[in-house]
């Protein structure tokens, strides 16, 4: 029992180590310069649990929205990500379909293929693709983004995993001698049963393009297409001595993944147990 | 039967947008990568073969040995400290009767949905030298003055913490997955036969985890390697003497700085011929383990 106890006090603390970060920053984004320094957390003072409230201010906040553009930096994200989630997975989940349910020629080595170029880092990829950018007039465009994120040998290893594991070629047989075509057969049959797949794979896509920095930097070059990852680093740059600006700015790019991915928590442990008593 | 017959062209139907856009940009590219390599340009317009030079020179540069150092470095210790202190987590999160698992996990957890971006965000204010919540909570702690110039002298120490507190619920949840599969019985009979917890952790916890436990190894070295939005925001690039310089700083720096996309790739490449050998060494290792 003390034991116990023991564990319980350690896991506490801890926790309370791994979200203080997270405290400083909310508070760091609603206190003014001048309380910035004064004071770690919330100032103190005479309000409720001994904190000034009244001093807390959203100007920070008014500021990112009015005299800079951040609410178009936060639709630039969601729209990014969005797209490349829903068109990388989309792709993905064909071509892991194709290579799971088919026998064709070249089946063994397109799997090969995918395979091998998983290991690639992306790094290497980057000065190719910016030439290869370049001479396609795509540099500074949303597609120059969009195009090369949206077929992921990755994803495409996955679907083919789940493909292979989650639907039974029985079923797709039996779907073909009642007269259900192909493409069908893919989004009524094969869709439905890799749905937790589908689910989990559109929330790291959405979150690896949400946290993206490195190709949109090199991408793209008007401020207006920047996402919140771009246009931060910048305001890092010019605006370095304003703390309570830049980490309001933190926490508009950082609240909406976070609250995300409370949100799908839950529906995926729904997902997941539905498909349980279905199966 | 024939009705039941695969229709010829559907799984190339359905492998035609992955295909024609993993060749545009990613087979492409991989070939590009090689030629650019051989060249040196000035921008994406002006190129110059010059053979093996881009290597040649690589190999007998400074900034690079000083990047491929730093990026060791900070590797080593994510993966000495950081899988350690995940281990742990994970074994003090499995401990029986245990509740409210799922949200310790998720606490543990959050940081790494956070971007790299972000997390520098944060740190800069957090490793601020006079300020700054780590050296203000030192002081608290230890009461004698405390400003240790985080992000001017102990740049290494202070990425690895922040990386510590990004990563350290990430891997846990790989190891707390891993746990599972040790024998409670076995650990159990071990414990009556008198074995102590040292031992336990040696002959049957370890040998059990060890398949995850050089996969989440060589996860940590493939994403240590290429290391770069952290150092880049925390320090405004490199840092004071380039002590924030790591091996894609120095391919960015080189290629959309300076505008030497050859140069860039040759960089790339050495790169990641590092992560495949990384690769073959944890198979290799495997599966000697294995037989």
């Amino acid at each position: 029992m003390i034991r116990r106890c023991l564990v319980y006090s350690i896991l506490v603390a801890l926790a309370a180590i791994i979200l203080i970060p997270f405290a400083y920053l909310f508070s760091a984004s609603v206190k003014t310069s001048n309380d910035f320094f004064s004071s770690l957390f919330l100032p103190a003072g005479n309000g409720l649990f001994g904190i000034a409230w009244d001093r807390l201010t959203f100007s920070n906040y008014t500021r990112l929205f009015t005299q800079m553009e951040f609410g178009r930096y936060t639709l630039n994200s969601f729209f990014f990500s969005s797209v490349i989630s829903v068109l990388a997975t989309l792709s993905s989940a064909m071509g892991g379909f194709a290579l799971a349910k088919y026998d064709f020629r070249g089946r063994r080595a397109l799997t090969d293929l995918v395979l091998a170029a998983i290991v690639i880092p992306p790094a290497l990829l980057l000065a190719p693709t910016y030439q290869m950018l370049f001479h396609l007039g795509l540099l500074d465009t949303v597609m120059g983004f969009i195009l090369p994120a949206i077929a992921p040998a990755f994803g495409v290893y996955l679907f083919r995993q789940a493909m292979l594991t989650g639907v039974p070629t029985e079923l797709i047989e039996a779907a073909r001698i009642e007269g259900c075509g192909e493409i069908r057969i893919f989004f009524s049959i094969a869709l439905p049963l890799v749905r937790p797949m589908i689910g989990a794979f559109l929330l790291i896509t959405f979150l690896a393009t949400w946290n993206n920095f490195i190709s949109p930097q090199i991408v793209l070059q008007t401020p207006e297409r920047f996402p919140l990852a771009v246009a931060i680093a910048q305001m890092k740059g010019t605006y370095s001595q304003d703390y309570g600006l830049l980490m309001a700015g933190t926490v508009v790019s950082v609240l909406p993944v976070l609250v995300l991915f409370l949100l799908l928590q839950r529906e995926f442990i729904a997902g997941l147990t539905s498909g349980a008593v279905k199966g | 039967m024939t009705n039941t017959r695969q229709p010829r062209g559907a799984p190339y139907l359905f492998l035609s947008p992955f295909l024609l856009l993993f060749m545009a940009f990613t087979a492409y590219p991989l070939l590009r990568s090689m030629t650019l390599s051989l060249q040196q340009t000035f921008g994406p317009r002006a190129t110059q073969f010059v053979g093996m030079d881009n290597f040649r020179f690589l190999f007998a540069d400074p900034r690079f040995w000083k990047a491929l150092k730093n990026t060791a470095v900070f590797t080593a210790g994510s993966i000495f400290i950081q899988l350690p202190c995940s281990l742990g987590l994970a074994m003090l999160l499995n401990k029986p009767g245990i509740r409210g698992r799922a949200f310790f996990r998720l606490i543990f957890f959050s940081p790494s949905l956070v971007g790299l971006v972000f997390v520098a965000m944060i740190f800069s204010i957090i490793f601020e030298k006079r300020t700054g919540l780590l050296n203000v909570a030192l002081h608290h702690a230890f009461g004698f003055n405390v400003d240790f110039p985080w992000l001017q002298e102990y740049v290494m120490s202070a990425l690895i913490l922040a990386s510590l507190w990004m990563y350290v619920g990430f891997n846990m949840v790989y190891f707390l997955a891993a746990l599972q599969n040790v024998s409670k019985d076995l650990l159990e009979a071990a414990e009556i036969d008198g074995a102590g917890f040292f031992s336990r952790f040696i002959n049957i916890t370890l040998p059990a985890i060890s398949p995850v436990g050089s996969f989440v190894v060589l996860l940590s070295l493939v994403g240590g390697f290429q290391l770069f939005e952290l150092p880049y925001i925390l320090l405004n690039g490199s840092g004071p003497n380039s002590q924030g310089l790591t091996v894609v700083m120095y391919l960015f720096q080189t290629g959309f700085e300076t505008g030497d996309l050859g140069y860039a790739s040759a960089i790339g490449w050495v790169l990641a011929l590092l992560l495949i050998l990384f690769a073959i060494c944890q198979r290799v290792f495997s599966s000697v383990r294995e037989s």
